[in-house]
């Protein structure tokens, strides 16, 4: 049954996060590299030095170490950060809501892009057209999303300044709202000024992960369509008198859509991990670009905090995929 | 038949040929955009017009030698220390190929090996190998690369390592998928019935069935290997010091990006067209490679 | 009296091959008539060609299809899109295949329906339910929410059915519709097949390799071999009496009751021989009609 298959799916996310756990926490202290001796101030006594490291628990043994994180993390205290000084889980919870609506916001503008792009190229399949589809869809895929990024940032930052280049919103203006959730709370609220502010800062760094992932979508929709087109269901229907756009839209897209989403929606994962470099480079305050100030400052709680999300983010991704996949496919929900 | 592959050195002219011809356009330019990289990274003493590293404060920022102020010395214009940058992209091209080649072919064995054992022994072996790539899977790919290379510290080796350490699961995933379906293809029975021992079987029959792929992955590595070398410089942690990679001289060009824009644009095009001379180059051999075509 | 449908002089070609190389027939209101042949024949072609289902690289290059008068292949793309499904419909080969996957029964013959015939979605629907009682569908309100995977072979066939006399067809091609299926649902199918086309008024261009099923259910028969004609007219005087020496070779491979059966063989070289003299005399008389 297929609540059988959902729940092995469940069970096996703990011992996968655990173990994201345990190579994270191994990597960080197996290898050199002191987060300490990065944040005294110079000449610090012996003993200065003692006390921090009593203070992070560093003078711990490893497993010791690891015991104690756990069972913070497991009551939802993630520790304290060691170069912003805050609790790693305010920290998280202050700047996740800005990358999630970076991810979204990507991720629907890529799935029309790419919807768009699909039916193009099936509507000129067999055509000497269909080539400039998909060899656009391949130059799309080829260039990774930090790539677009700085280009798109040259091109309508600085050749063509229309669009700023760095942060998530000016400083000047007065947000005063209640959650993280910027976008969505203003265009709940019906602050249209704040949300057009907001969409000016994200629409660079938001078609830059698109555009790798709109190609993806294309690739696998138009696949995925031109086989649907070709069984017999489809086929028929041309024989019933239906035509093309009509077949393609209400019989072979439903069909195309199951395969698309099963294999392009873990994907997204790849966006989400695209956030981390395309926020360093737009300057915008997600959990991503916290990542790389983290890694370069060796603050160990933060890192440690931070890869825990992106996995829970990743493994949440792939059963949302799977329960949409099923939501599709009428075969999938009983049998 | 469909499964006799052609394997590397033994290929006989006709089937070179036929081969070529398959390859199409995208061999013929993947192969020249790959060769200018590689000569590029090998001639580089020759090539470059000056020491990339050294310094020339009168003449900083300079833009490419057409624009309006450019000097003919300096063909490509300077950074904001006064140095070449044509003869920094073509050392970056060192760095480049140098990472590329030695981090895609390790991730490559390690995959390789992983891959042909989950996927022909099964059982435990299989089970716990994908569990470990399941591991793998849920870390952000450029997160993990970037914990790496920061932990293990600046330089050369420690870039390979967290490419290697990231990347030898694309390897094995595909590795073991195909290794099961060529198993149950009917030359795998045939050479088992002929008593083939598993080992041979696998040296013999699968491993050449997979070159076609394999190539295909290796030149894709490559380009990303090459990506991931770029994204650890502009991060700032990957080779130590001045040493010029076009990673950290689009970091250096983001700062002045509105008054000298070309010094972030031109390694953005030595990446692109490297990354897409790579792709081209392994699609091509893919064709070329695999009589079936396998789309 | 117009046919219902004709066809002459027909030639399909994919690529250099001839698949059909002038083929005539013809159906009058009414009648069912039985096109036979081995597979390669061409018969499956024919149908497709009808339908306007030819895969990308065949093309009609001579001949004329007419229906009720009127020429389909000189037609308007939309003028013939009106008629099929509504007046020319369709009973598929492979009922596995040939419903949609995704969409509920119910919402397969109402979208037929109310395309062709303008209904409300409601009578649509209601509509539906009786052309399922009418191929013997127990619970057609039941049936109708269901999806394809959800139902047995031989009533995703049934539905085909249902949804090709949905719009009281004038013509109705029958391509193959009791290959897919074992031997006791296959004598029901053509049951239904006949009743429902005494019900609707329609005529039925029955495609089938099978002498069996033609003798059962086909008033004429056309005998196809190679992409020609061979030999047409009464099913009981082709059957009983065939001219043809093809016609003959496929009748003694078909399995009977009232014998033992026989062995399947090879075609004889001397059948080859004489086939091949046969169509190049045939070719002869294209060349003269063209002339």
């Amino acid at each position: 049954m297929r609540w059988g298959e959902l729940i092995r799916r469940l069970v096996l996310v703990p011992p996968t996060l655990f173990g994201v756990a345990v190579i994270v926490f191994v990597l960080l202290r197996v290898v050199p590299g002191d987060p300490i001796a990065m944040m005294i101030p110079p000449g610090a006594s012996e003993a200065d030095i003692g006390r921090l490291r009593a203070l992070y628990g560093l003078d711990q043994p490893i497993l010791q170490q690891f015991a104690t994180w756990l069972g913070q993390v497991a009551s939802g205290d993630f520790g304290r950060s060691i170069s912003v000084r805050q609790r790693v889980l305010e920290l998280l919870l202050a700047r996740l809501p800005a990358t999630i609506e970076l991810a979204l916001l990507a991720t629907m503008i890529a799935v029309v892009l790419g919807v768009v792009a699909a039916l193009a190229g099936i509507l000129l399949r067999g055509r000497r057209a269909e080539w400039i589809v998909d060899g656009g869809i391949g130059m799309l895929l080829a260039i990774p999303d930090f790539l677009w990024a700085l280009i798109l940032l040259l091109l309508f930052g600085v050749l063509i300044p229309l669009l700023p280049i760095s942060g998530r919103i000016d400083p000047e203006i007065d947000l005063n709202l209640r959650s993280n959730f910027y976008l969505i709370e203003s265009v709940l609220a019906g602050r249209f000024d704040i949300a057009f502010a907001l969409l000016h800062h994200m629409i660079l760094p938001a078609v830059a992960l698109a555009l790798p992932f709109a190609a993806l979508v294309a690739r696998l929709l138009k696949a995925s369509l031109a086989e649907a087109e070709d069984q017999d269901y489809a086929q028929i229907a041309r024989a019933r008198g239906y035509s093309r756009p009509n077949i393609l839209l209400h019989e072979v897209f439903p069909n195309a859509l199951i395969p698309t989403v099963a294999l392009g929606g873990v994907q997204v994962t790849l966006l989400l991990g695209g956030t981390v470099l395309v926020e360093r480079i737009f300057s915008y305050e997600g959990i991503g670009n916290m990542a790389i100030d983290a890694v370069i400052n060796r603050d160990f709680p933060l890192i440690q905090g931070l890869v825990l999300t992106f996995a829970v983010l990743f493994i949440a991704l792939n059963l949302v995929v799977d329960l949409v996949v099923t939501m599709l496919d009428p075969r999938l929900r009983y049998g | 038949m469909a499964d006799i592959a052609v394997t590397s050195i033994a290929t006989p002219p006709s089937r070179l040929l036929a081969g070529l011809k398959r390859g199409g356009p995208r061999l013929w330019l993947g192969a020249a955009l790959v060769a200018l990289l590689v000569l590029a990274a090998i001639f580089a003493p020759l090539l470059a017009p000056h020491d990339p590293l050294e310094q020339d404060l009168m003449s900083a920022q300079l833009p490419p030698a057409w624009m309006t102020g450019g000097e003919p010395a300096y063909l490509l214009g300077t950074d904001s220390l006064g140095r070449c940058v044509l003869s920094r992209l073509i050392y970056s091209a060192r760095t480049a190929v140098m990472v590329a080649l030695i981090a895609a072919t390790l991730a490559a064995a390690i995959g390789v090996a992983l891959g042909l054992l989950a996927g022909s022994f099964g059982g435990w072996v299989d089970q716990f190998i994908s569990r470990l790539i399941d591991v793998w899977m849920a870390f952000p790919p450029v997160l993990l690369s970037i914990v790496l290379a920061a932990v293990i510290g600046a330089g050369l080796t420690s870039v390979i390592a967290a490419i290697v350490v990231v990347d030898w699961t694309r390897f094995a995933r595909v590795i073991r998928a195909e290794t099961m379906v060529q198993l149950t293809r009917d030359y795998a029975a045939a050479a088992r019935v002929i008593g083939l021992s598993r080992v041979k079987l696998l040296r013999l029959e699968i491993l050449p069935n997979l070159v076609p792929l394999l190539v295909t992955l290796l030149a894709v590595e490559m380009g990303i290997a090459i990506l991931v070398e770029v994204i650890l410089s502009f991060v700032g942690i990957s080779v130590a010091g001045d040493t010029p990679t076009w990673g950290s001289m689009i970091a250096e060009g983001r700062q002045i990006v509105y008054q000298a824009p070309w010094i972030m644009a031109l390694p953005i095009v030595c990446i692109i067209t490297s990354v897409i001379g790579l792709n081209l180059f392994g699609d091509g051999l893919r064709h070329a490679l695999d009589p079936v075509q396998r789309s | 009296m117009t046919a219902t449908f004709t066809v002459e002089g027909l030639k399909v070609a994919i690529g250099a091959a001839n698949v059909l190389r002038g083929v005539s027939l013809e159906v009058q209101p009414g009648e069912v008539r039985g096109l036979v042949g081995e597979s390669g024949a061409g018969k499956s072609m024919l149908g497709r060609a009808v339908l306007g289902l030819l895969p990308a690289n065949a093309a009609v290059t001579a001949g004329r299809i007419a229906f009720e008068g009127r020429d389909l292949l000189a037609m308007a793309e939309a003028e013939r899109r009106r008629l099929l499904g509504r007046r020319i419909a369709l009973i598929p080969q492979d009922p596995m295949t040939s419903l949609n996957p995704v969409k509920r029964i119910g919402a397969q013959i109402g979208n037929l329906l109310r395309h062709h015939l303008d209904l409300s979605k409601r009578t649509a629907l209601a509509r539906a339910a009786e052309l399922l009682t009418e191929v013997a569908i127990r619970e057609p309100e039941r049936v109708l929410a269901l999806y394809p995977h959800e139902i047995s072979g031989g009533m995703r066939q049934r539905v085909l059915i249902a949804m090709a006399f949905a719009c009281d067809p004038a013509l109705v091609i029958a391509d193959e519709p009791t290959t897919a299926l074992d031997v006791t649902v296959q004598r029901q199918v053509l049951q239904l097949v006949e009743r429902l086309r005494l019900r609707h008024g329609s005529a039925v261009l029955f495609v089938t390799h099978d002498l069996g099923v033609v003798a059962k259910i086909c008033r004429s028969m056309t005998v196809l071999h190679a992409g020609r004609v061979l030999e047409e007219g009464e099913t009981a005087n082709v059957l009983t009496r065939p001219r043809h020496a093809y016609t003959r070779a496929l009748l003694a491979a078909t399995p009977r009751a009232d014998r033992p059966a026989e062995a399947l063989r090879p075609v004889p070289p001397a059948l080859i021989e004489q086939l091949w003299s046969e169509a190049h005399r045939l070719d002869d008389v294209a060349a003269v009609d063209a002339a």
